[in-house]
């Protein structure tokens, strides 16, 4: 095989692995509390200026500003849940959309009034790694071992924790959850700091990748969307295998079409197999 | 141990149950009986917090549990075998059980409570790394009734337990429920299964459009012209 098409097909699962936490973040939310969460990738463009602000303002260690970074995002999932969600959490589905819209709208432009449209980076790029002859994206690495970690550690919380039970016995059968003794409240606190959590996690990730601006979210946000689909929505599985097929078509389209045209065509991929598997290519 | 006084309760605007008083001592089976529609499910759905009482009183050992929220409930000793079972499809049948184990009171003693029930019903041991959509309809009703005992309440709400399944299974169902009652727990009995219910409970409510019309001991209902004619079709 040509080592070109086998640096991209690499590459493109090393890419795979932010998607795939983002994919899950998101399916997470929607399995469990059945709401869409449109503003989801903006919390990863908080999580990036987060960084930003800490690590090249205040001038604390990266790993520090990750952290901090991370926590704050966590909290800001939990936030959007008992401010936005859980007030209109019976209303119909549309005015979900609508307020998480909202808060999509707001974010994006709140962002601009404090660093406008510029675009900042933290200055932090590592080398890419040479393979025989192949180019390999350290930060894409790092960011592949990282996503699967977190992925690993979270399958261990569902399934192994008590509240991980209850968070996978919600996305089931929401009506009968209180009659096992279970706050239904906390759980979709919980799923939604989870949430928040990937989301900062992979605003790490990026921003070693990626300039940061106030509209990065909308780069991410369709394949996210698209991810979830693909997978069947709130199938944890297939969306994470989705994340990687996804990212597989994008790079290898990006090698023998174009890399302008690579987003394009897995929407193409994407539009064409939902017509025949409408419920996700997981689906029976 | 557990009383109702005056409960009234809804849905929306639509009212289900008026001024609902009854009560269920400690040992005892208690069953409720009534044609579809009557407000059984939503008796027990306001027993168990499922539903808010639009007014009236509920207390458990004299602590008033009225519109507090089911996890609560659970928690101060009342556990509700939902109409339909309701296990949660793709978790196993050791994780339905686990998940009746939530509350603080009984996660510290998981294992104890795990081999209790097991005991309790041997065919769950045998199927427990099992989804639980992948159990028979018998199977799935032993599952909810030891999914609800995990949490060793001192009240069992059961909705129809024998709903739904073959004759034979029936028979099953009833055996089961009379062990849980020789295992000393108090036990509330929705059933439309007339005459078994009759056998395995001490008294009985009849519940005709959300207002009690009758009740009285097994005897005197099995004995009663209009239950006899409306209910037992003799
Ligand atoms: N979720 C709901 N929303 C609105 N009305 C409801 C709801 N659940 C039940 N009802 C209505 O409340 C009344 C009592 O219903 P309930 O389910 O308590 O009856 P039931 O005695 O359990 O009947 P069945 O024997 O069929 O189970 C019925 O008229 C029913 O239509
Ligand atoms: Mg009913």
């Amino acid at each position: 095989m040509d080592t070109f098409l086998l640096e991209a097909m690499i590459n493109g699962i090393l890419l795979g692995g932010v998607f795939a936490l983002l994919t899950i973040g998101l399916n997470l939310i929607f399995g469990v509390i059945d709401v869409v969460w449109i503003a989801y990738t903006e919390l990863v463009m908080v999580g990036m200026y987060a960084i930003y602000c800490l690590y090249s303002g205040l001038g604390l260690p990266l790993l520090v500003a990750c952290l901090i970074a991370v926590a704050f995002v966590t909290v800001l999932g939990a936030l959007v849940h008992f401010l936005i969600i859980a007030p209109i959490l019976d209303s119909p589905p549309i005015n979900q959309l609508l307020a998480t819209g909202g808060l999509l709208f707001f974010l994006q432009s709140f962002a601009t009034l404090l660093f406008t449209t510029d675009f900042r980076n933290i200055g932090v790029r590592l080398p890419s790694l040479q393979l025989g002859g192949m180019f390999i994206s350290t930060a894409r690495l790092l960011a592949f071992i990282v996503a699967l970690i977190a992925v690993t550690c979270l399958y261990l919380f569902l399934k192994y924790t008590y509240w991980g039970l209850a968070i996978r016995a919600i996305a089931q059968d929401r009506h009968i959850i209180g009659l096992m003794g279970i706050d239904q409240r906390w759980a979709y606190g919980i799923t939604s700091a989870i949430g928040g959590a990937l989301a900062g996690l992979a605003a790490c990730l990026l921003v070693l990748q990626y300039d940061i601006q106030p509209f990065i979210g909308n780069s991410f946000g369709p394949i996210v969307w698209m991810n979830c689909v693909f997978g069947g929505l709130g199938n944890l599985v297939g969306g994470f295998l989705s994340a990687f097929i996804v990212s597989e078509i994008i790079a290898i389209s990006g090698y023998y079409i174009s890399t302008d045209l690579s987003y394009a065509c897995a929407f193409a991929a994407f539009i064409v197999i939902m017509f025949f598997k409408p419920r996700g290519i997981f689906s029976k | 141990m557990l009383e109702l006084k005056k409960v009234s309760a809804g849905y929306g605007a639509f009212k289900a149950l008026f001024d609902i008083d009854m009560s269920v001592q400690a040992g005892e089976a208690v069953g409720v009986i009534g044609p579809n529609g009557a407000g059984k499910t939503t008796l027990l759905r306001v027993i168990s917090g499922l539903i808010r009482p639009w007014s009236g009183t509920i207390t458990l050992n004299g602590q008033e549990i009225g519109g507090k929220p089911a996890y609560e409930i659970v928690a101060a000793g009342i556990a509700h075998v939902p109409e339909n079972r309701r296990l949660f499809p793709r978790l196993t049948v050791e994780e339905n059980l686990k998940i009746g184990a939530f509350v603080h009171s009984a996660r510290g003693q998981l294992r104890e409570r795990l081999a209790w029930v097991y005991d309790l019903f041997p065919r769950l041991k045998e199927r427990r790394n099992q989804l639980a959509e992948t159990l028979s309809g018998g199977e799935q009703q032993m599952c909810a009734i030891a999914r609800a005992l995990m949490s060793r309440p001192t009240i069992l709400l059961m909705d129809e337990p024998s709903a739904g399944l073959a004759p034979v299974i029936v028979d099953q169902v009833f055996e089961l429920v009379q062990r849980i009652r020789e295992e000393g727990f108090t036990v509330l009995i929705v059933e439309q299964n007339i005459q078994s219910l009759l056998d395995v409970v001490e008294r009985a409510y009849l519940l005709e459009v959300g207002t009690i019309k009758l009740a009285g001991t097994a005897a005197e209902m099995r004995e009663h012209p209009f239950v006899r004619t409306a209910y037992l079709g003799m």
